[in-house]
């Protein structure tokens, strides 16, 4: 069976320095998997070629097997990539169900129609959506007004109201308190089996928690690839990863019990 | 003794000033002096103007300096076929939307593809461009003499040639494309736009074709925009170069921005001051209409950022 999201030879260089380096990369069907590394690993960037927003230099992408290499960030998210990003990226005027309205009639695909939509039908969904993420009655709420934890989540629903294939989350829990984490860590064990989830994560407590597969990048190229056992237990992660090594008890102590592939 | 008026709701209030305004208008031939009647007609085109280009800087953020080019585009349209193919008001509008579509699709083509002040000088340059074909194609627009001779519209068989006759046509013609520009605003093609505005990387992200959605806008703006032109023809019944030059341009950037962007009556209520102020105004001030016209956009700026739309939605906000 082919992989949901695949990378070959992946390479992003922006001038002399190379943010991303031959990374190969599958994502099969379902995957919970995360990407981790320390600052400037290229994570990020990995993301947004992934996505679209950035051209690669060299490589391969391929979505369900189809080469999408050269296709725009807007067709990828059409064929099924859905994204947040690292720092919020939402529609600051708008309520929060408007935020989820405007993905939602993206992904059903009648946002040309000239007359004023069917609001009941369109609302029912839109409160489905942010009761899924944790913000039920919050439909009118206008963004301004959220709280940080809140427009997280918002995030995560507009990007569930496309129906993606594959979803990737550019550190959804950065900025959350422990309550929120936990909420967030609940709605991402609740996804559909048929959405891959990759994701970037600063929070391991968080990454051996929800993954089943764990890859590690430092200076661009991808360090290690396994379980969270694997990762965890690996004596040059450790020491790429944490520098000094100030943060052991991370990889030593394991935080809960790691995820299984049925979850 | 005292009595307590009913409070009506936000959305009750907006529809009794909307009926209240459009009877106001209606009726303002009946107890108007023809010159005053002339002005009000004249303010319901430069409001229609203003509406169409809202629809640009105020949902998609797009601030646009060459609008005087689609609204010069259906004024010289409508004047050439009123001239040379049929005195009907109706075909004359819909030969001066079609004239403000097609130039708004060939400019949007290449403009929406630029962004901020690329995108403001690409536009500025097409409304040169226009301005000079307007004074140049001598056979056509009547060069820089204008466009007259123009006959009075007709309609069921009706001369509108009276003055109340044309403020009734412009009337209606207003009110039609204040409808459609408000409709499309309220529609799922509307939230795009504004989705665009806000955050147009979030756009793509999402799936959107951005580049359409832009080009889109562009043209429904354009055609509503030579929709005003068809009626400024049937009013004015001469079009010349600077009713399609950076000057109306101007103007209507600065009724948006008095009035309020976004909102679309805000335009409206801005392309009336400036109506007023540069034409009946005018000779009272002794030719220093600009002046005051310059010192409101400062006090706006300033006093009220964001128009007086936004004031008065803060205003209301703080009441409730």
């Amino acid at each position: 069976m082919s992989a949901a999201l695949s990378c070959a030879g992946l390479r992003r260089e922006f001038g002399a320095v190379r943010a991303v380096d031959g990374v190969d990369l599958s994502l099969p069907a379902g995957a919970r998997h995360a990407l981790i590394g320390p600052n400037g690993a290229g994570k990020s960037t990995l993301f947004r070629l992934l996505a679209g927003g950035l051209r690669p230099s060299a490589g391969r992408i391929a979505l369900d097997g189809a080469d999408v290499t050269r296709l725009s960030e807007a067709r990828r998210a059409r064929l099924g990539i859905g994204q947040t990003f690292q720092h919020s990226s939402l529609f600051l005027s708008m309520t929060a169900g408007e935020n989820v309205a405007l993905a939602a009639e993206r992904a059903q695909g009648r946002p040309w129609w000239p007359l004023p939509r069917a609001h009941a039908a369109r609302r029912e969904r839109v409160g489905q959506l942010l009761g899924e993420v944790g913000l039920d009655g919050r439909v009118d709420a206008a963004v301004m007004a959220l709280s940080h934890g809140e427009r997280r989540q918002l995030e995560i629903a507009v990007a569930l109201a496309t129906r993606p294939r594959v979803l990737l989350l550019d550190e959804p829990a950065a900025g959350l308190s422990p309550a929120e984490s936990a909420r967030l860590a609940d709605l991402v064990r609740r996804l559909p089996d048929e959405v891959s989830l990759l994701f970037v994560e600063h929070d391991l407590d968080l990454v051996f928690r929800l993954a089943t597969r764990v890859t590690v990048m430092h200076l661009g190229a991808v360090l290690m690839s396994g379980s969270p056992e694997e990762v965890r237990g690996s004596p040059e992660v450790q020491a790429a990863y944490l520098g000094s090594g100030r943060r052991q008890d991370l990889f030593l102590a394991p935080a809960s019990e790691p995820a299984s592939e049925e979850e | 003794m005292s009595v307590a008026l009913p409070r009506l709701s936000g959305r009750a209030a907006e529809r009794a000033a909307l009926v209240a305004v459009l009877a106001l208008l209606a009726a303002a031939p009946l107890f108007l002096t023809p010159y005053a009647t002339s002005t009000v007609t004249r303010i319901m085109v430069f409001a229609l103007l203003a509406a169409s280009l809202d629809l640009l800087v105020g949902f998609t953020g797009l601030p646009s300096l060459g609008h005087g080019a689609y609204f010069g585009a259906g004024a010289y349209a409508a004047g050439w076929c009123a001239v040379h193919v049929t005195a009907s008001g109706p075909v004359a509008l819909a030969v001066a939307i079609a004239a403000g579509a097609v130039v708004a699709a060939i400019a949007g083509c290449v403009a929406v593809r630029a962004r901020g002040v690329f995108f403001l000088m690409l536009t500025l340059a097409i409304g040169e461009v226009v301005q000079q074909l307007a004074e140049s194609w001598h056979d056509v627009t009547g060069g820089s003499n204008g466009l007259y001779g123009i006959p009075a519209a007709r309609l069921g068989g009706f001369s509108l040639i009276d003055v109340g006759a044309r403020h009734w046509f412009v009337l209606a013609g207003f009110a039609v494309g204040a409808a459609a520009v408000r409709c499309i605003a309220a529609s799922p093609l509307g939230d795009t736009l504004r989705g665009i505005r806000d955050n147009e990387a979030r756009m793509r992200a999402l799936g959107y074709r951005v580049y359409h959605y832009k080009l889109a806008a562009f043209i429904i703006s354009g055609a509503v925009a030579g929709l005003a032109g068809g009626l400024l023809a049937a009013h004015q019944r001469l079009v010349t170069p600077p009713d399609v030059g950076l000057g109306t341009s101007i103007l209507a950037l600065l009724a948006v921005t008095i009035g309020g962007e976004g909102s679309l009556w805000g335009p409206c209520v801005g392309a009336a001051l400036v109506v007023v102020i540069t034409d009946a105004l005018g000779s009272s001030l002794g030719g220093h209409g600009p002046l005051v016209l310059g010192l409101l956009f400062v006090v706006v700026v300033f006093a009220l950022p964001g128009g007086l739309a936004r004031a008065v939605a803060a205003r209301r906000r703080a009441a409730s």
